[in-house]
C-alpha cells in the first residue's frame, strides 16, 4: 500500500543560532498508511502540532524531508491533497454554513451549481442538512466543529489533518463527535493524523498512537491499537481499551521522566 | 444627535429583527426628535429667561445675549426659509439653502469616495508590505495635524491651474479633495486594523487551500475588515463634511453651504434669522452622510452576530 504520509529524518528548529533556539523536533521518522487513524500525544511543547504543521506545508523543516500522497509537501498543499480543522472551529461568521463549506471549492474554482450540490452532501455527512443557510453563530461548538470538518473534506482529499479539534467542546459532546468522526472517516476512506492531549480519545480513535515528548520533541513511541474497525460506545468500556489507556499513559510517564526530565519546567509552546 | 449613541445595542442572538428589536429602533428614532426638542425647548427658554445684554459669571462674560437679534426665535428661523431671499427676487431662502445644500452634498459625496479609496488602498499596501505601515503610517498620522485651514487655500490655488493629461482641475476639487484628506486617515486606519484582524488560524487555513495572497484578501481579510471599516467611515463621512463646508469657507468657493454661512453671516445685523438657516443647511449635509452610513452599516452588518462586533 501507497504510504499516504512519509516524514523522513526531519529536524525542526526555531531561531537557530540564536538566544531563544529552540529544537522543536528532532530525528522525526514516521510513515503513514492509507487508511490509517494516527494520534499524536504528547505533553505541551513535545513538537505534535509543529509535526501536524509540517505535513500541512504551513511551516518547512530545517532538515529533512516530508512526503504527502507521494509527493514534496509543498505540492501535496497546492493540490489541497489534505483538509484540516483546527481547535477552533474558525468558520467565517459572514458566510452562511453552506458558503463555508463551499470556501476550498470557490478557491478550486468550482462552479456554482456543483458547489452547492457538494455542500449539500458534505452537510448529509456531519448529519446537519437542515442548517445549510444558517448563520454560524447560530450553531452550538459541537455543531461548528461538524461544518469545520464537512469544509475539511467538502474537496474529498485523501488526507485529513486535525489540531485537537474537540478540545473546546464539553466531554458529552466530545464523545459522540469522536463516534461521528470514525463513522465519517470510515464512509469516506479517509486517512487521519489527529492531534490530542486526551488518551482515551488517542485510543479511542486510533489505530495507531504516535507518543511524544518534549525537549527535544521527538517520538518516544509508537502504540498499535488494534480495536478493530467497528468501534461503538461499548468498547470504551472493554478491557482492551482501557488496557491500551495504560499503555499509553506508561508511555507518556516514560517519556515525561526519562532523558530530559530536568528541563520539565520549561514550558515551549510549540503551536 | 448624543441620543443616538447612548442606545445599547441589544444582543439578540437570532438574524430575524424581533419585536424587541424593532421597539428598540423606534425608541431610537424617537431620542433623536425628543433631543431635538429639549434642544429647541433650551434655546426658547434662555430667550425668555436669560439676560438680554448678555451676563457675567463670576466676572466673565460669558452668557450669551438673549435679544432677538443674536437669538432669533426658532419660529422666526424656521418662517425665513419660506420667505424670499432679498427684496429684489422671488426665490425663497428654502430653493437657495437646498440648492448649497445639494452642491455641498456633492462634494461631500465625491470627497468621501476619494478617501474611502485612498484609506482603504493604503491599508491594503500597508498589510501586504510590513515596511510599507512602518514607513508610512507615521506621515499619516503626522498628515492630520496639519491645520485644514492652512492646507485649503494651497489646494485651492490648484483650481484652474493644474492640467493633467488634458484634464483641467476644477475649482470644485479642491474642496473634495479636502474633504478626501480628513476621510482617508481614519478609514486607512481602521481598515489596517480590519485587515489583520484575522486570528492565525483563519490564515492558515487559507494557506491550508493553497490561496493566494489577494484571494486570502479578498475572502477573508476584508470580510473580516467590515465591522472595523464601519465606524471608520462614521468618523470619515464626519471628516468628509468638515473638510468640504471649511474649504468652501476659508476659499469662498461659490455655490456650497459653507458660502452660504458666510454671506447670510454678512446680514446678521439686519437680519439674524437667516444666517440659522445656513447653519440647519450644514447640519442638514452632516445628517444626510450620517443617515448613509448608518445604512451602509445596516446593509453590511446584517448578517452578523449581534455581539462579536468590536
Amino acid at each position: 500500500m501507497r504510504c499516504a504520509v512519509e516524514v523522513v529524518g526531519v529536524d525542526k528548529i526555531f531561531n537557530a543560532g540564536k538566544a531563544d533556539h529552540v529544537e522543536a523536533l528532532i530525528g522525526i521518522d514516521l510513515a503513514i498508511e492509507q487508511g490509517e487513524f494516527v494520534s499524536l500525544i504528547g505533553p505541551s511543547g513535545c513538537g505534535k502540532s509543529t509535526l501536524l504543521r509540517l505535513i500541512a506545508n504551513l511551516t518547512v523543516p530545517t532538515a529533512g524531508a516530508v512526503t504527502v500522497n507521494g509527493k514534496p509537501a509543498e505540492q501535496a498543499r497546492i493540490e489541497q491533497d489534505y483538509g484540516m480543522a483546527f481547535q477552533q472551529a474558525g468558520l467565517f461568521e459572514w458566510r452562511t454554513v453552506a458558503k463555508n463549506i463551499e470556501l476550498p471549492l470557490e478557491l478550486k474554482g468550482w462552479d456554482r451549481a456543483r458547489r452547492r450540490a457538494r455542500a449539500l452532501e458534505m452537510l448529509e455527512l456531519v448529519k446537519l442538512p437542515e442548517f445549510a443557510d444558517h448563520m454560524p453563530w447560530q450553531l452550538s461548538g459541537g455543531m461548528q466543529q461538524r461544518i469545520a470538518i464537512a469544509r475539511a473534506l467538502a474537496a474529498h482529499p485523501p488526507l485529513l489533518l486535525m489540531d485537537e479539534p474537540f478540545g473546546a467542546l464539553d466531554e458529552m459532546t466530545r464523545e459522540h463527535m469522536q463516534a461521528e468522526l470514525l463513522r465519517i472517516c470510515a464512509e469516506t476512506e479517509t486517512t487521519v493524523i489527529f492531534v490530542t492531549h486526551s488518551i482515551p480519545e488517542a485510543v479511542y480513535l486510533s489505530t495507531r498512537v504516535v507518543v511524544m515528548s518534549p525537549r527535544p520533541g521527538r517520538i518516544t513511541g509508537i502504540i498499535d491499537v488494534p480495536l478493530g474497525a467497528e468501534r461503538d460506545d461499548g468498547i470504551r468500556e472493554s478491557s482492551g481499551f482501557f488496557g491500551k489507556i495504560t499503555e499509553v499513559r506508561e508511555a507518556l510517564r516514560g517519556a515525561e521522566f526519562g532523558v530530559n526530565a530536568g528541563a520539565l519546567a520549561l514550558g515551549v509552546d510549540d503551536r | 444627535m448624543v441620543a443616538l449613541f447612548v442606545m445599547s445595542t441589544e444582543t439578540v442572538p437570532t438574524s430575524a429583527p424581533s419585536p424587541r428589536l424593532w421597539l428598540a429602533r423606534v425608541r431610537r428614532a424617537l431620542m433623536f426628535w425628543v433631543a431635538l426638542a429639549l434642544v429647541a425647548g433650551g434655546w426658547e427658554l434662555y430667550k425668555k429667561f436669560g439676560p438680554q445684554d448678555g451676563g457675567e459669571v463670576l466676572g466673565w462674560k460669558i452668557l450669551p445675549r438673549a435679544k432677538d437679534r443674536v437669538m432669533p426665535h426658532i419660529s422666526d428661523m424656521l418662517s425665513r426659509f419660506g420667505e424670499p431671499i432679498s427684496r429684489s427676487t422671488d426665490e425663497t431662502v428654502l430653493s437657495v439653502v437646498l440648492k448649497g445644500v445639494w452642491f455641498s452634498l456633492r462634494l461631500v459625496l465625491a470627497g468621501f469616495g476619494m478617501g474611502l479609496a485612498a484609506g482603504m488602498l493604503l491599508a491594503v499596501v500597508m498589510t501586504r508590505f510590513r515596511f510599507a505601515e512602518r514607513a508610512v503610517l507615521p506621515y499619516l498620522v503626522i498628515s492630520q495635524t496639519v491645520p485644514l485651514i492652512a492646507l485649503a487655500p494651497l489646494v485651492a490655488s490648484w483650481g484652474g491651474k493644474l492640467e493633467l493629461f488634458g484634464w483641467q482641475w476644477p475649482r470644485w476639487m479642491s474642496a473634495a479633495v479636502l474633504g478626501a484628506f480628513l476621510t482617508f486617515f481614519p478609514i486607512a486606519v481602521n481598515t489596517l486594523r480590519g485587515l489583520q484582524s484575522p486570528n492565525p488560524a483563519a490564515l492558515e487555513l487559507m494557506d491550508s487551500f493553497a490561496a493566494p495572497w489577494h484571494r486570502t484578501l479578498f475572502k477573508l481579510r476584508f470580510p473580516a475588515a467590515v465591522p472595523y471599516i464601519v465606524p471608520g467611515m462614521k468618523l470619515g463621512a464626519a471628516g468628509a463634511v468638515i473638510g468640504v463646508v471649511v474649504s468652501e469657507i476659508s476659499t469662498g468657493l461659490r455655490g456650497g453651504i459653507g458660502r452660504l454661512v458666510i454671506e447670510f453671516g454678512r446680514a446678521t445685523t439686519s437680519d439674524p434669522a437667516i444666517v440659522y438657516t445656513a447653519i440647519i443647511g450644514a447640519a442638514f449635509v452632516g445628517l444626510s452622510m450620517a443617515a448613509l452610513v448608518a445604512g451602509a452599516d445596516a446593509v453590511f452588518m446584517r448578517n452578523r452576530p449581534k455581539e462579536a462586533q468590536p
